[in-house]
């Protein structure tokens, strides 16, 4: 089922970029598309390997580390990190005036420590609260940045060192030991995720529990948060500053609508991760060296509102859909147990009841009746004969003898053992009769002794277990 | 390397030319650069107290694509046009945020975040992809274009200074005339709403002006400086001072300050205006995290002042 999902969810996501494609075929020829896709998916190109390995093991690390950062409610902690981080690109870069990653790594990573020791800092020790402090030195860290980038810029060796390709990232741009740097840091998260997950499970949903028993959560968040910014500072080169942050969101958000257990969600958020980052690395390259990030982030948002609206439990869509169907499952068994209502007042003469009985019985029109005939007819649980006359059909008798009798078994317990008033009992039955169980049902029958009339006196109907059970057990 | 990383300091160059036989250049710059600081800051100053810091982050970056959309459908940027995309842009914002988080489990936080990166990720795909037609760059999108600034020859003053003005002082009379309500809904909306003003509306309201003073800064500071303008001259008066009023006055005498803090800063190293501008921004708000009555400085001295008497 959820393998299938998956399967669902991939074909949707390349399908839902198209319109874009559609909308550089203006700009380029067609055939200029085709050929790059072409050269995409024959790996010929060295440089292109290196440059989608890259991708695919930042969108694992992103992906892995995410799902704890979406899981603590720590989203805008990533956004402040992925952009407080550029002085330290920019000092790291003028260390020796190249892009030498593991410089670049030392300097970024420091400048991102030194803002969350910042907003720390802010928040303990003034009024303001976190988001102003997170906006505050993000911003501000970011305005250091600019500054230290354009006078880069400004320079000779500047100009072509490519330093503004950190902003929206180029993947294209990818040399082999930027992806040694993330390759190594992947494999360092996925070891630490791999030998720390009890308690990184612990410190993400209770994080006080796992103090109480004496695990090292706050050593285990550090080592998160930092890990945290080796994803980040690593994937710049090819997702840029600027959405960095989504790519920690947007796979782990997507995986958590589509499973609750932390396991899965770890695993599916990497795998959605590296889906985006390849998907994004391919679109960017159809356009001719594009930036990349942009449309990582796209694609990953084109991952995750299918996601949104069907996923199986969470969905919206499925969500809404639930909701209706048991609001119309609902109507149409109280149309039955009106119809069973009127049989049982003519005592039992008769096998057909009209519309018209009916619409008194329940206080409608007679359009709203005729209505709910034809919901009754069209699940098969009644027949309209002449557009006035109902019948049950064997399924829907048992039907609604098991309404009746699940509504005055509970009216019987409520004031035999919960000793509530007679004449207080019935709006609750009229709730509870939908949802009661089989096994609940057989359990109260002998709490209350297999009895055979409720506390108004009306005869609870007996209903053969067999056919009951699949039909109440669809609730 | 470093000598000419950093240009030797100049006095007369750095102080004096700005001021005198560069005025025409600078005296925009500067003058653009307090508009959009004064502006931003006299609305974030709510934005702090209402605790959307991280709203006001959401929509600067994702009036983007609004103003993308606006230039390809009218083709050049004309002041309708730039106003209909920034409320969109904010009204898609504040509702997809909204919608994210009543309708899944997805968190605030991840709402917020999925909402700007996805937009802004969009509208730099549109500037890219119809590169030809929108005359907007990934550059100024990242920093802005404070030194464009030119005056045409018919014109009192260069285009955006006139309609940032034009937008700094709707704000500032839209504050004037709703003073108590925004007071009031920013510290008690359960007061507010007994009193019989909607926070729906004032939300609203504060959203829909927030996005056209966004959009109105945008070209000159960039979709993420101008979060810094938003909060950094609100969170510094609101270190120095609990009352409001004294908070906006002192909100505009820090967009004053770190306006021609930050000139100075970009002709020494020079540097983008805007980025200067933020960081001078940013070295006030740490003088008053130091020195402000209830700052580091004076929480050290009571500690000592505490600790003194058990020692002893």
């Amino acid at each position: 089922m959820r393998v299938l999902m998956a399967v669902l969810l991939l074909l949707a996501a390349l399908g839902v970029p198209t319109p874009l494609l559609a909308a550089r075929v203006g700009d380029l020829t067609e055939t200029e598309v085709l050929e790059q896709a072409r050269r995409f998916f024959s790996f010929s190109d060295p440089a292109l390997r290196t440059a989608l390995l890259g991708c695919l093991l930042l969108g694992l690390n992103c992906g892995l580390l995410g799902s704890f950062v979406v899981v603590r409610r720590l989203s805008l902690v990533g956004d402040t990190l992925s952009h407080a981080v550029l002085p330290g690109i920019a000092l790291g870069f003028l260390w020796n005036m190249s892009k030498d990653p593991v410089v670049i790594l030392i300097g970024a990573t420091s400048a991102g420590v030194l803002a969350m020791l910042t907003v720390n800092a802010i928040t303990r020790t003034t009024r303001l609260k976190d988001d102003a402090a997170m906006g505050l030195v993000l911003s501000s860290f970011y305005a250091i940045g600019i500054c230290l980038v354009t006078m880069i810029q400004r320079l000779p060796t500047g100009q072509k060192s490519g330093i503004d390709k950190f902003l929206f990232g180029q993947a294209a741009a990818l040399t082999s030991s930027e992806v040694l740097t993330i390759g190594i840091t992947s494999l360092v998260t996925l070891f630490f995720v791999g030998l720390c997950f009890k308690g990184l499970l612990v410190l993400s949903f209770h994080r006080e529990y796992g103090e109480s028993l004496g695990l090292p959560m706050g050593w285990l968040h550090q080592i998160v948060m930092i890990l945290t910014a080796f994803a980040v500072v690593t994937a710049m080169q090819a997702v840029g500053v600027v959405l960095v942050s989504a790519m920690l969101i947007l796979p782990a958000a997507t995986a958590s609508l589509l499973t609750d257990r932390l396991h899965r969600l770890i695993w599916l958020a990497a795998l959605l991760g590296m889906l985006a980052a390849a998907l994004g690395a391919f679109f960017s390259f159809l356009g001719n060296n594009f930036p990349t990030g942009p449309f990582m982030v796209l694609a990953g948002a084109a991952l995750f509102i299918p996601a949104f609206l069907f996923a199986p439990r969470h969905g919206w869509i499925t969500r809404w859909w639930r909701h209706l169907s048991r609001r119309l499952r609902t109507e149409r068994e109280n149309t039955l147990k009106a119809m069973y209502h009127v049989l049982e007042d003519r005592d039992f003469h008769g096998e057909s009841v009209s519309v018209v009985e009916l619409a008194q019985k329940r206080r409608e029109t007679i359009e709203e009746v005729t209505q709910r005939a034809h919901a009754l007819q069209r699940a098969h649980l009644a027949t309209l004969t002449d557009g006035t006359m109902l019948h049950f059909t064997p399924e829907g008798l048992l039907k609604a003898r098991a309404i009746v009798r699940n509504h005055r078994l509970w009216e019987l317990y409520l004031t035999n053992i919960m000793q509530y008033e007679s004449d207080h009992v019935h709006d609750d039955a009229e709730k509870i009769e939908h949802v009661l169980g089989e096994d609940m049902v057989r359990q109260l029958e002998r709490k209350l002794d297999f009895p055979q009339t409720d506390p108004h006196g009306k005869e609870i109907p007996r209903v053969d277990s067999g056919l009951v059970q699949r039909s109440s057990r669809s609730s | 390397m470093n000598e000419t990383f950093i240009p030797s300091f100049n006095a007369y160059r750095v102080f004096i030319e700005p001021w005198t036989d560069a005025l025409p250049i600078y005296g925009w710059m500067v003058l653009m650069a307090f508009l959009v600081t004064a502006t931003c800051g006299l609305i974030g100053n709510y934005l702090i107290l209402r605790r959307m810091a991280l709203v006001g982050d959401a929509i600067s970056h994702s009036v983007l694509p609004g103003l993308a959309i606006a230039y390809l459908a009218t083709g050049a940027l004309t002041l309708p046009a730039m106003i209909g995309g920034a409320l969109g842009a904010g009204l898609l914002t504040t509702s997809m945020i909204e919608f994210l988080q009543s309708r899944s489990r997805i968190k605030a936080d991840a709402a917020i975040g999925i909402t700007f990166c996805t937009l802004f990720a969009f509208g730099v795909v549109l500037i890219n992809v119809f590169a030809s037609r929108v005359h907007l760059d990934a550059d100024c999108v990242l920093y802005g274009e404070l030194s464009y600034l030119h005056k045409g020859a018919s014109e009192i003053a260069p285009r955006p200074v006139l309609i940032m003005g034009g937008v700094g002082l709707a704000v500032a009379l839209l504050i004037l005339c709703f003073y108590k309500e925004l007071l009031v809904s920013s510290f008690d909306a359960m007061l507010a709403a007994s009193m019989g003003y909607s926070p729906k509306w004032i939300h609203l309201g504060l959203m829909a002006m927030l996005s056209i003073v966004i959009v109105a800064a945008f070209e000159s500071v960039g979709a993420i400086l101008v979060i810094a303008m938003l909060i950094l001259p609100g969170a510094t008066s609101q270190l120095i001072s609990t009352r409001l009023p004294v908070c906006l006055g002192l909100s505009i005498l820090h967009a004053a300050l770190s306006a021609i803090l930050g000139l100075h800063l970009a002709v020494w190293l020079d540097c983008s205006m805007a980025g200067a501008a933020v960081v001078a921004g940013a070295f006030l708000f740490t003088l008053a995290w130091v020195f402000a009555p209830q700052g580091l400085l004076s929480r050290m001295q009571k500690r000592t002042a505490h600790e003194q008497p058990a020692t002893s």
